[in-house]
């Protein structure tokens, strides 16, 4: 007698494996490619070539100036606004150009205070960030006030 | 008669839950993954700011220079120091003038090392004044804290 085993259902299952294979490689290529983005931000600084202005400078215009100095390693040892000695610290910066420009003095524009940024040849970039974020602005809760908009370089000392 | 089926059964795990989790993470990796990160360089460490914001609109004619914290100055791919970045700038200036455009539209981004000389970044922005560029934009990172 022969008995057939007809009720054994053939499963039509697809095969994954090729799928599996190209899925994980597409995960592969995302997880490495994957990268965190940090946000960044510009400070604008608008810098004609010196003698190439052709607006008159207005001599009572003068911008203001701060000198920042740092030490053999490049860490900053003293900085001075207008020829007043501020030490290292950035707070005293910007309190100190906040008593200079006012805070009623039109920051925006043209007309805005200027400031001419005179640094040693081997001091850390970070410190003229640091020090142009002190000028620039401060937050105030979640608002920024602006200070002073209109950054320069001095000539660089060698 | 009982006759008793030969078949042996293969222990086959069920992947749904592993393709389920799989299909998720690639969506997640999609979504998250910036093809723009042209514009960033791995010698380059940016200092931060608490001031800065994304720009809503992106610069126009953007001159993209990091400054790596020996000085080399890195643009589009090349390596260029100071005395030579001006044969590189002139470079991008043709191209900007072959779309007609001015040497005032381009903007010169400075990617420079947090802890590169300052005098550097300085010698930079002196070389591009000479080739009549007068935007420049001090990229930064922002800092949340």
């Amino acid at each position: 007698m022969k008995i057939r085993n007809g009720e054994e259902a053939q499963k039509s299952g697809l095969n994954m494996t090729s799928m599996i294979d190209v899925v994980f490689l597409l995960l592969i290529f995302f997880v490495m490619t994957f990268k965190i983005v940090e946000l960044e931000g510009d400070f604008s600084v608008r810098m004609p070539l010196a003698g190439s202005d052709s607006m008159t400078m207005d001599p009572t215009d003068l911008p203001l100036k701060l000198r920042l100095q740092a030490d053999e390693d490049g860490k900053l040892t003293t900085m001075s606004l207008n020829e007043i000695s501020l030490g290292t610290d950035f707070d005293q910066l910007r309190a100190n150009v906040v008593q200079l420009i006012g805070t009623t003095a039109p920051a925006e524009g043209e007309d805005g205070p200027e400031i001419e940024i005179d640094t040693d040849y081997n001091l850390r970039y970070e410190y003229v960030i640091r020090s142009i974020t002190a000028v620039s602005g401060y937050k105030d809760g979640n608002e920024v006030v602006k200070l002073i908009e209109k950054i320069k370089f001095a000539k660089p000392r060698r | 008669m009982k006759v008793k089926s030969k078949k042996v059964d293969l222990a086959e795990g069920d992947l749904t839950p592993m393709i389920d989790m799989v299909f998720q993470l690639i969506a997640f990796f999609m979504v998250l993954i910036n093809f723009a990160q042209t514009e960033s360089n791995d010698r380059v460490k940016l200092p931060s700011s608490q001031l800065v914001k994304p720009p809503e609109v992106p610069l126009e004619f953007p001159i993209i220079l990091h400054v790596a914290q020996d000085g080399e100055i890195i643009l589009g791919g090349d390596d260029y120091t100071a005395e030579t970045l001006r044969v590189g700038l002139q470079k991008e200036l043709a191209v900007i003038k072959a779309e007609g455009k001015t040497v005032e539209d381009a903007n010169v981004v400075i990617r420079a090392h947090k802890d590169t000389s300052a005098g550097d970044v300085q010698e930079v922005i002196r070389v591009a004044q000479e080739q009549k560029l007068e935007n420049f934009a001090l990229r930064v990172k922002e800092d949340n804290s």
